[in-house]
C-alpha cells in the first residue's frame, strides 16, 4: 500500500494534526512502509473466524445508577488553558 | 556509608520493620542518589522531592504505630503515565508537559494506601510509543551498563532506575513489551500481568485493550511485593477483572522439579541474536538441572503479531488521543485563528512524529473502506494468535523464549527506521494480544549488555511465573549484578 | 407534479437517570457551568467508562414495549469526530450491534385509521456538552455538565408520508418513555429531541429522492413547521429544474425556515470501531422476563381497556390515554366519581380545553384530579347542573376554592324543591300564555322555550330534569 502526499494531508486532515509540507513526503514514506508490513496479515485466509476485541471472554459489569461525584470544576480548570465563568473557552465556533 | 541501594525491597522492608531504618532516611537517600546519578541517564522527568519527603514522615508514624503493609515506608518511581495528583505527568510528551494532574491513578493510590512513597516519576517514550526511549519529549534515556545504549522502552525510565539502583522499584506499564524489553535490556526484573489483573484507571491509554501495568524491581521476589499493592479488581475500569487477589509471595518457594516449559520454535529463529541465544539457551538448560521438563512447541503465527499490533495499537491510540485537543488541559498552541487552527496546531505542535505517524496509521485503518480489511482483519488474526496460547498451555506450564531479538542497541541506531524498531518487539507483543502473563528475568550478559529470558504463563498464573523466576534467582545471581558506574 | 413526501425521524431520548452514562456525576438540569462534570466528562487524561445500570434497565423496558428484539449482546462503540464540547473526540455510542433491534409504533391518522411506523433500531449512548456562542471576548464557551447523560437514540423507518404523521409518531413516541418514565418528557430542556431525515418524490415513485436532515427541532409545532417547510423547499427546488443535495440542515424557528449548516457538510469519516473499555453489555432471558414483568399499562392497551371497561369512545379513550398524566388524572376523577363515562366527558371537555386555553400540562393543573372529582360528583348528584358546573370551575381554576366551597359561597346550589320550581314554572306560564296554547297546540319545539325560561327565573339552579318533568305535568293536566 502506497501512500502519497495528498493521502497524508487528508488523514492529517481526519485527524487533526498540523503536518509541515516539508514533512510531507517523510510521512508518506514511513506511513507507506507500516502498511507493507501490515499487509502481511493478508497471508492468512481469516474466513468465519470470529473477531477479538477483547482478551479475555468477559461481559460488562454494571454501576449503580447513583451520584458520586461532587463538584471539582476549580480544580479540573486550574490545568484548563483557558477558561470564564466556569466554562472552557475556544475559538469561536461557527455552526 | 550506606548501601541501601544494593538492597532488595525485601531487605529494605525488612530494615524498615525492625526500625533498623527510616523511611525518611531511606527516601532522602534514593533522592540524592537520583540528584547526584539521573544526569547521566535522564531517566526522571520529575523528582518529587517535597512530596516524598513527606509520605516519608507519615510512612514513619505508621510503622511506628505498626499499621503497616510489607511495603509501608518503600520509595519507588512510578512511569510518568500513572496520574498523580499534584505531580506533573507529562506522559513524556510536550502535550502535557503543563499537566498537573487533579488525581490519582488506582495504582498509585493503591500503592499510597501501602504507605509506599514516590520519589519522582521516570521518563519513558512518548504515549509509551517506542521500543527505545528515544521518542521522549525529555530526551533519550541512557541505558546504565553502557550509556551509549538505550534502556529499551516505553519504560525506559523506570529500568534504568532501578537497573542504577537511583529506585528499589518501579512501577511500569507494557502494551507491546514496554515492561519486558526494557526490563531485559537494563538487566532487571519486570512483569506484565494478565490482562485486567491491574486497573487502568488513571494509567493515560495508547492502546486500551493491550495496556497493563506491572511491577519493575530487582527480584521476582520484589515484584510479588509490588504486585500485591498493584493488582486487584477496580470498579472504575470496566475490563478490570473481579477476580481474588492471591499473596503473590505464597509459592514463590515451590519447587520446579516437575515443571513442563515449552520452547517455541518461533522465538528462537534467524532473527534471534545468537550470542543472546546462547545465554537464553544455558538460562533454560539451568532450568533443566532444576528438574524442569523441556517441551518443544509451536506458536505458528507469532510472525503476524506485529502486524496485527500495528493496525490494533495505532486504531485504539488514534482515538485515545483525540482527548488531546487544546480544550481543557495540555498544551495549546499560540494565537489559535479558528477551531480548526487550534486543533491541528496544538496536536501538531505537542505530538511527537513518532505518536502523529500511530495515529495517522490508526486513523487510516479505521476510516471508510478500510476498516474491514486492516482493524476487523487484525482482530480475526488476533484471535488465532490467542488460540495459539490456549493450545500451547494444554500441554506445557510456562513458555520461555527471549524478551529481546538482541542486547541493548545504540542510540539513534533505529530512530530514523520505525520498522526495524517494531520488529524488536517480535517476541513480546503476541503476550499482549493474548492478555496472558509474562515476565523477563536477567540472565547473563552478552559483552557486558543484559539478556533477559522471557516467561509467558497462562491467563492469571503471576503467581507460578514469579515462582518460577524466583527459583532461578535462588540459584543464579545475575539480578543482583549492578553497572560499575552505579555501585 | 404531484408529490409524495418520505420522513424519517431520528429522536434522542433522554433517559431519566440519576447519574451520568458512564459516570458518577448527576444529571440534573441547570446547574452552574462544569459543576457536573466529573473526570470522566471531562476526558482527563486516563480515566474510564462504566456502564449506568439503569440505562440498560431504561433502554430494555423501551425495546419490550414497541414489540422489539432487546439484544442479548449489544457492543458500544466510539464514534470519532473532533468538536469542542465532545470531550474525548469521541462519543460513546452503538454502531453494529444496537441494544434494541427492530420494533413497531402505532400512530392513529385524522381519518381515524392506525398505521404501524417501524422502528429501525434504537441505541444507548452519550450525550455532548454544550457550546456557548455569546461573545466571551470573541470565544466560544464550553459546558460540560450535560456531557455524558444518557440518550436512546430512536431510529424510525422511512414510513411517514406528511408531517401531520411525523407528529403523531413523535406524540407517541413520547407519551409512551412517559408512560415507561424512562425519560422526563421535557422538550424545552431538551430531553426530548428530534432530527427528521426528509426526502420527496413523485407520487407513484418507488424509489426515495435525496433526502435532507433537519437538525434539533426541539417542539412538536416546530416539527410540523420544518417539515413541511423543508417538504416545500424541496418540491420547489426540483419544480425549478434544480437537485436536492444530500445535506445536513438546521431549523431556525424565529424565520420558520431551514438552513445548511455548513459546519457539517464536510464529509464525516467517523471510524466507528468497538470501544475497549467497554465490554459487550450481556442481557439473558431471566432479566428480560423480569423487566417484561415491570411494565405498566401501555397506552394502546389502556386505550383498549377505556373502551371495553367504561364504554368510551375510542376518541375519547385515545384523547384519555394520550399521556400517562392525563390517564391518571382521569383515572382518579372517574375512580372518585365512581362513574367513568361522565369523569371523561368533563376531563376531555372543560378540562382540556382550559389546559389547551392556558398552555398549562396537565401535570400543572390548577385543579387537582381530586378537586375536579369534588365537582363532578356535584354535577352526578345533581347539586349542580352542567352549566352551573363550568361556573364553578371557573372560580376553582381562579383559586376560590373546592367545588362544595364555590357552590356554598356563591348559592349556586340546585333547586330541587319541587314547590319551588313548580311555582317559577307557573309563573312562566302565566307570563307566556299565548306560547303555551301554542305548545299544547302540538308545538313541541317551544318546549325547549319554555324550559329555558324557568332555568333563567332560577339563574340556572333549578334542575333541568324536574322542571322538563313539571312543565310535561302541566301539559297534559
Amino acid at each position: 500500500m502506497s501512500l502519497d502526499a495528498d493521502d497524508i494531508k487528508n488523514i492529517a486532515k481526519l485527524a487533526r494534526l498540523k503536518i509541515d509540507d516539508a514533512d510531507v513526503a517523510d510521512y508518506a514514506t514511513n506511513l507507506s512502509n507500516i502498511l507493507d508490513l501490515v499487509e502481511q496479515m493478508n497471508s492468512v485466509d481469516t474466513e468465519g473466524v470470529v473477531p477479538m476485541s477483547h482478551p479475555l471472554e468477559v461481559i460488562q459489569r454494571l454501576r449503580d445508577d447513583a451520584v458520586t461525584e461532587s463538584n471539582q470544576r476549580d480544580d479540573f480548570q486550574s490545568v484548563a488553558p483557558a477558561t470564564q465563568d466556569g466554562l472552557y473557552l475556544v475559538p469561536k465556533v461557527i455552526e | 556509608m550506606s548501601d541501601y541501594h544494593e538492597k532488595t525491597l525485601a531487605e529494605l522492608s525488612t530494615l524498615l520493620q525492625t526500625g533498623e531504618v527510616s523511611s525518611s532516611a531511606l527516601t532522602e537517600y534514593f533522592l540524592s542518589r537520583i540528584k547526584q546519578q539521573d544526569a547521566e541517564l535522564n531517566s526522571f522527568i520529575t523528582i518529587a522531592e517535597d512530596q516524598a519527603m513527606a509520605e516519608a514522615a507519615e510512612a514513619d508514624e505508621r510503622l511506628k504505630s505498626g499499621n503497616t503493609s510489607a511495603l509501608t515506608g518503600i520509595p519507588i518511581a512510578h512511569k510518568d503515565i500513572f496520574c498523580t495528583r499534584g505531580i506533573k505527568t507529562s506522559c513524556g510528551s510536550r502535550m502535557l508537559d503543563n499537566f498537573i494532574s487533579p488525581y490519582d491513578a488506582t495504582v498509585v493510590n493503591n500503592f499510597k494506601q501501602a504507605g509506599v512513597i514516590t520519589l519522582g516519576k521516570t521518563n519513558m517514550d512518548e504515549f509509551a510509543m517506542g521500543s527505545s526511549n528515544e521518542t521522549s519529549f525529555y530526551g533519550a534515556v541512557k541505558n546504565p551498563w553502557d550509556t551509549k545504549r538505550v534502556p529499551g522502552g516505553s519504560s525506559g525510565g523506570s529500568a534504568a532506575a532501578v537497573a542504577a539502583r537511583l529506585a528499589p522499584a518501579a512501577t511500569g506499564t507494557d502494551t507491546g513489551g514496554s515492561i519486558r524489553q526494557p526490563a531485559a535490556l537494563c538487566g532487571i526484573t519486570g512483569l506484565k500481568p494478565t490482562y485486567g489483573r491491574v486497573s487502568r484507571y488513571g494509567m493515560i491509554a495508547f492502546a486500551s485493550s493491550l495496556d497493563q501495568g506491572g511491577p519493575m524491581a530487582q527480584t521476582a521476589e520484589d515484584c510479588a511485593l509490588m504486585l500485591n499493592a498493584m493488582a486487584g479488581f477496580d470498579e472504575k475500569d470496566s475490563t478490570s477483572i473481579e477476580k481474588e487477589v492471591p499473596d503473590y509471595t505464597a509459592d514463590l518457594n515451590h519447587s520446579v522439579n516437575g515443571l513442563r516449559i515449552g520452547l517455541p520454535s518461533q522465538y528462537f529463529d534467524e532473527g534471534l541474536d545468537d550470542n543472546v541465544k546462547a545465554v537464553i539457551q544455558t538460562a533454560i538448560d539451568q532450568y533443566r538441572d532444576m528438574g524442569a521438563e523441556i517441551v518443544d512447541i509451536e506458536l505458528p503465527n507469532t510472525s503476524l503479531s506485529v502486524p496485527v499490533y500495528y493496525v490494533v495499537a495505532p486504531a485504539e491510540c488514534s482515538a485515545n488521543l483525540s482527548r488531546f485537543d487544546g480544550v481543557r488541559y495540555g498544551y495549546r498552541c499560540e494565537d489559535p485563528k479558528d477551531l480548526y487552527d487550534l486543533y491541528t496546531r496544538s496536536r501538531g505542535e505537542g505530538f511527537g512524529a513518532e505518536v502523529k505517524r500511530r495515529i495517522m496509521v490508526g486513523t487510516y485503518a479505521l476510516s471508510a473502506g478500510y476498516y474491514d480489511a486492516y482493524y476487523l482483519k487484525a482482530q480475526q488474526l488476533r484471535h488465532l494468535i490467542s488460540d495459539d496460547f490456549k493450545k500451547a498451555f494444554e500441554s506445557v506450564d510456562v513458555i520461555m523464549g527471549p524478551a529481546s531479538p538482541s542486547t541493548a542497541f545504540n542510540i539513534g541506531e533505529k530512530a530514523e527506521d520505525p520498522i526495524s524498531m517494531y520488529l524488536s518487539d517480535i517476541y513480546t507483543i503476541a503476550v499482549n494480544l493474548a492478555g496472558v502473563p509474562g515476565m523477563s528475568v536477567p540472565v547473563g550478559f552478552v559483552d557486558g549488555n543484559p539478556v533477559g529470558l522471557q516467561i509467558i504463563g497462562n491467563y492469571f498464573e503471576e503467581s507460578r511465573l514469579l515462582n518460577v523466576a524466583h527459583q532461578y534467582q535462588q540459584q543464579t545471581d545475575w539480578h543482583r549484578q549492578i553497572p560499575d558506574s552505579f555501585k | 407534479m404531484n408529490y409524495e413526501a418520505v420522513i424519517g425521524l431520528e429522536i434522542h431520548v433522554q433517559l431519566a437517570t440519576k447519574s451520568k452514562i458512564f459516570s458518577g456525576a448527576s444529571t440534573a438540569y441547570g446547574a452552574e457551568p462544569n459543576t457536573q462534570a466529573c473526570a470522566v466528562d471531562v476526558a482527563l487524561p486516563g480515566v474510564l467508562p462504566v456502564l449506568n445500570k439503569e440505562a440498560v434497565h431504561m433502554a430494555t423496558k423501551f425495546g419490550l414495549a414497541i414489540d422489539a428484539e432487546v439484544a442479548h449482546r449489544s457492543v458500544f462503540a466510539r464514534k470519532n469526530y473532533f468538536y469542542p464540547d465532545l470531550p474525548k473526540g469521541y462519543q460513546i455510542s452503538q454502531f453494529e450491534l444496537p441494544i434494541v433491534g427492530k420494533g413497531h409504533i402505532d400512530i392513529e391518522l385524522e381519518d381515524g385509521e392506525t398505521k404501524r411506523i417501524g422502528v429501525t433500531r434504537a441505541h444507548l449512548e452519550e450525550d455532548a456538552g454544550k457550546s456557548l456562542h455569546e461573545d466571551f471576548a470573541g470565544m466560544t464557551g464550553i459546558d460540560l455538565n450535560r456531557a455524558g447523560t444518557p440518550l436512546l437514540e430512536v431510529v424510525s423507518e422511512p414510513d411517514m408520508r406528511s408531517a401531520a404523521e411525523a407528529v403523531a409518531y413523535m406524540k407517541k413516541l413520547h407519551s409512551l418513555v412517559r408512560y415507561l418514565e424512562i425519560c422526563d418528557g421535557n422538550m424545552q430542556e431538551g430531553s426530548f429531541r428530534c432530527d427528521a431525515n426528509v426526502s420527496v418524490r413523485p407520487r407513484g415513485q418507488q424509489e426515495f429522492g435525496t433526502r435532507a436532515e433537519i437538525k434539533n427541532i426541539n417542539s412538536f409545532r416546530f416539527v410540523e413547521r420544518a417539515i413541511n417547510h423543508e417538504i416545500e423547499r424541496q418540491i420547489d427546488l426540483i419544480e425549478d429544474g434544480g437537485e436536492v443535495v444530500q445535506e445536513t440542515r438546521l431549523y431556525d424557528a424565529n424565520k420558520d425556515e431551514t438552513r445548511s449548516m455548513r459546519s457539517k457538510e464536510e464529509a464525516n469519516d467517523y471510524r466507528y470501531f468497538p470501544d475497549p473499555d467497554l465490554l459487550p453489555v450481556v442481557i439473558d432471558d431471566k432479566y428480560l422476563d423480569e423487566v417484561r414483568g415491570e411494565l405498566p399499562e401501555l397506552p394502546d392497551q389502556k386505550k383498549q381497556r377505556y373502551m371495553d371497561e367504561f364504554d368510551l369512545s375510542a376518541y375519547d379513550a385515545g384523547v384519555l390515554t394520550g399521556s400517562r398524566e392525563l390517564a391518571d388524572y382521569f383515572e382518579t376523577v372517574a375512580a372518585k366519581t365512581g362513574d367513568a363515562k361522565l369523569s371523561a366527558n368533563w376531563v376531555t371537555g372543560e378540562l382540556a380545553a382550559r389546559l389547551n386555553k392556558e398552555e398549562v400540562e396537565i401535570t400543572d393543573s390548577k385543579v387537582s384530579a381530586e378537586e375536579y372529582a369534588g365537582l363532578i360528583s356535584r354535577i352526578k348528584d345533581n347539586t349542580i347542573s352542567g352549566k352551573i358546573a363550568k361556573e364553578v370551575f371557573d372560580a376553582m381554576w381562579n383559586g376560590e376554592g373546592s367545588a362544595d366551597e364555590v357552590i356554598e359561597s356563591k348559592g349556586l346550589k340546585q333547586i330541587t324543591d319541587t314547590g319551588a320550581i313548580e311555582a317559577m314554572v307557573d309563573e312562566v306560564i302565566a307570563n307566556n300564555p299565548e306560547q303555551f296554547e301554542q305548545l299544547k297546540g302540538g308545538k313541541d319545539k317551544l318546549m325547549g322555550f319554555f324550559v329555558g325560561q324557568v332555568m333563567k327565573a332560577s339563574k340556572g339552579k333549578a334542575n333541568p330534569a324536574q322542571v322538563n318533568e313539571l312543565m310535561r305535568k302541566k301539559l297534559n293536566s
